[in-house]
């Protein structure tokens, strides 16, 4: 048995953003696809949200709508009561370890938002989340010297360094290894429970989910509504042993559809 | 690929040298059975370039055909780089003068001489004139594809981090379209060098097109002919090295892999 | 914002360029207009010009003439020097011996071939012909190396793997996977031959666009008639660029392209 929580923002939380009755719909060569279907989200202040859902399914959408990359068709989405128009450096999008620019070193990288700041304190900054992201000794390297873990670290890096209010994440750790992909998921926890910044996860990988989030989005295939929110109650570091993780976990597989036996 | 050993770097230096040496033994004894009188064997091209080279002759035509190579090339450059980008970051821009380009484009800037002898007269300038035509289309053309073809999370990371549209241009799409800028601009300049060539046939008085067929025409020296044609190669192959040496300074930092 | 890649209505998408060329030709127009002494003809003379030529027959003559040449030259070309350098990029040796020799006759022009196609072949569609082979043979030679260079090891493996022996290997993998490469080889070839028929006419024979193009400046200063050439050697070019570029989209030839 799962619990299942509103749409709304956990209460001790004030709400950050909110996603009020949206529907995107696209329309190319004539043919109109309905792609996100009122969605109502409230999302808290440092809160961690998965999106969780099939491919395909829409929350690379919701996420981009989110963002300020697309507006939606109907409803509107608002951050700190604002309604969202453009990107803006408070919410900053961290692709697959693609959008690591490659002409810039990893202290290129991570200063890249930094240009307005005084020099002291830009080189300061860099060199914080340099460590905090543990590439020490690995600020004059190019890309494509680093693994793709690497590659992803800079990009979290580059993403916090310039203090932004909302961090929206799209299956950043899809093209890593699983190995990887573990190390990678206990780091993110390690900066977000240190710097405590909403984020906002897009994954389809059902573990990855629990493992990470206070709150899981299960959305379903196109268009895509919500089909249940599933509040994630176990304190971190979580035991991925443990019954409760299970119990949550297979929740999501049965609400979702899928088997848990293969 | 299919070679079932790799090849050991020995074979790598020996094996063009073998090539090279049979080929001219090929040509020379073609010479010999032909019997020609006129047509020269590597020998007495030797000859010939050892002459040109002792009357200083040889190095004014040199410097002549690049020096109009560097202002025709440049100015293309110059112009090409900034319309290029700027046709490539408005797409609708770049409908509507895309026609007008794909009907000068495949006219040959040898075609365009007369109109050049109006503009500019007889003389480098109407050279450097056709040379820019020559390399103005492979240089708009690769920018508008390098920008085209900057992958589109870039283009997104800079607009989530603030930048306006002009800075978003500098800081993100030219240093990410600048390796296929750079393969464009080698391209260009290939092309550049044979246009100087031809041009000096026809339009000018000195340079190395004009060595060709000067020594021709005055004496039929086919044997200063061969020699000023593969001079022409020779120098056209040092551009082009020289110019690649140049890409890879940046592909080494920037880690793209660039076709050759 | 929507996303940038909305579909414009048709019509839109023509006539903004239209417009484009209508306002440059009358800026040509009226600049003519302007220097009434000028030599250099406005758009409705380089109308008149096409008319004139059309009239006296010569307007199809010179364009078979030098359709003809470049038909002859390329195909020439196509045929010794693709397979010729589809063995040689399949050999890494031959490749490794071959290539300094190829990069140094790569950049010579072929219009600096002219003297020696003289010798040979004396003034005169041979000529030019020549020319024209020369200046298709090294790119398309290189297109092939290059096409069978880029072959992903994974699917000789795999032929091999499933036991075909050399000629199947070659009929069902190496042929199939190299198409696409070679027919965008083949269409900026045939691009290079039309700029060089022009050149070549203009010096080494007595017909053909680009004699149009001299001999209209020389006898009479006709420069209606020598802009009117430009005009239809732009066309053809262009016309013989979307002819090639429609072969590539026929579908049997696409498998190369589904990687976008």
């Amino acid at each position: 048995m799962s619990q299942t929580q509103g749409i709304g923002a956990p209460i001790a939380l004030k709400t950050k953003l909110h996603v009020d009755h949206v529907s995107e719909v696209f329309e190319r060569d004539g043919k109109r696809t309905e792609v996100l279907n009122n969605i109502d989200l409230e999302v808290g202040d440092g809160e961690f949200v998965c999106l969780l859902g099939p491919s395909g399914c829409g929350k690379s959408t919701l996420l981009n709508a989110m963002g300020g990359f697309l507006s939606p068709t109907s409803g509107e989405i608002k951050v700190d009561g604002e309604v969202v128009r453009k990107p803006d450096p408070r919410r900053i999008f961290v692709f697959q370890e693609r959008g690591v620019f490659p002409w810039l070193t990893v202290e290129g990288n991570i200063g890249f938002g930094l240009s307005k700041l005084p020099r002291a304190e830009r080189e300061q900054r860099i060199a914080h989340y340099v460590k905090m992201v543990g590439l020490e000794g690995f600020e004059k390297t190019y890309p494509q010297e680093l693994s793709g873990g690497m590659k992803q670290r800079v990009e979290v890096a580059r993403a916090l360094a310039v203090n932004p209010d909302m961090l929206l994440l799209d299956e950043p750790f899809g093209a890593l290894d699983s190995i990887t992909r573990l190390i990678m998921r206990g780091e993110l926890l390690r900066i977000w429970e240190a710097e405590r910044k909403t984020i906002i996860f897009v994954t389809h990988d059902i573990d990855e989910a629990v493992q990470l989030a206070d709150r899981v989005v299960v959305m379903s295939a196109r268009p895509a509504t919500i089909q249940q929110i599933v509040n994630i109650d176990i304190a971190h570091p979580r035991d991925i042993s443990s019954p409760r993780y299970l119990e949550l976990r297979d929740g999501i597989f049965q609400q979702i559809g899928i088997a848990h036996k293969l | 690929m299919n070679a079932l050993s790799q090849p050991g770097k020995l074979e790598r230096l020996f094996l063009p040298i073998l090539a090279t040496a049979l080929l001219l033994a090929f040509w020379y004894y073609a010479v010999r059975w032909s019997g020609t009188k006129v047509f020269p064997s590597p020998l007495e091209v030797e000859k010939g370039l050892a002459e040109l080279l002792r009357h200083h002759v040889l190095w004014k035509d040199i410097v002549d055909s690049l020096r109009r190579v560097a202002i025709g090339f440049g100015i293309a450059v110059v112009i090409g780089v900034p319309l290029g980008l700027t046709l490539g970051w408005y797409p609708a821009a770049n409908q509507v003068v895309n026609p007008v380009m794909q009907i000068l484009r495949p006219i040959s800037p040898i075609a365009w001489i007369p109109v050049a002898i109006i503009f500019f007269g007889v003389g480098n300038n109407a050279a450097a004139f056709l040379i820019f035509l020559g390399a103005f289309f492979p240089v708009v053309v690769a920018c508008i594809h390098g920008v085209a073809n900057v992958p589109a999370v870039y283009r997104r990371a800079g607009r989530n981090f603030g930048l306006t549209p002009p800075q978003l241009l500098a800081k993100v799409l030219f240093p990410a379209a600048l390796p296929q800028i750079l393969v464009g601009l080698r391209i260009a300049l290939g092309i550049a060098w044979l246009v100087v060539v031809a041009a000096e046939m026809i339009a000018v008085d000195s340079g190395l097109g004009f060595l060709v067929i000067d020594s021709r025409n005055s004496g039929k020296r086919y044997d200063l002919v061969v020699a000023a044609i593969l001079l022409i190669g020779v120098i056209g192959l040092v551009l082009d090295v020289a110019f690649r040496r140049l890409e890879k300074l940046g592909s080494v930092r920037w880690g793209f892999r660039l076709e050759s | 914002m929507r996303d940038e890649n909305a579909a414009k209505p048709n019509l839109r998408v023509l006539w903004r360029p239209l417009a484009f060329i209508a306002v440059l030709l009358l800026l040509w127009e009226i600049e003519i207009r302007r220097q009434s002494s000028h030599l250099l003809p406005g758009p409705w003379g380089v109308v008149g010009g096409i008319a004139d030529l059309a009239r006296h027959g010569l307007l199809l003559k010179y364009v078979v003439a030098s359709l003809f040449r470049v038909t002859w030259g390329f195909i020439l070309a196509v045929v010794l020097a693709i397979p010729l350098g589809l063995a040689i990029g399949w050999y890494r040796r031959a490749e490794m011996a071959l290539n300094p020799i190829l990069q140094i006759l790569r950049p010579i022009s072929p219009l600096a071939w002219i003297p020696i196609a003289i010798l040979w072949f004396g003034v005169g569609d041979l000529a030019a012909i020549f020319l024209i082979f020369v200046g298709c043979f090294f790119p398309l030679m290189l297109t092939a190396i290059n096409a069978v260079q880029s072959i992903p090891a994974v699917y000789v493996n795999a032929a091999r793997n499933f036991g075909l022996g050399s000629t199947s290997l070659v009929y069902r993998v190496l042929y199939p996977a190299v198409v696409p490469n070679l027919i965008v080889g083949l269409r900026i070839t045939l691009g290079i031959a039309w700029l060089v028929v022009v050149a070549a006419e203009m010096i080494a024979v007595s017909s053909g666009l680009g004699f149009l193009i001299v001999d209209a400046r020389n006898a009479g200063n006709r420069y209606d008639l020598v802009v009117a050439g430009m005009l239809i050697i732009g066309i053809i070019g262009l016309l013989l660029d979307a002819g090639m570029q429609s072969l590539e989209k026929v579908k049997s030839f696409r498998w190369g392209y589904s990687e976008d």
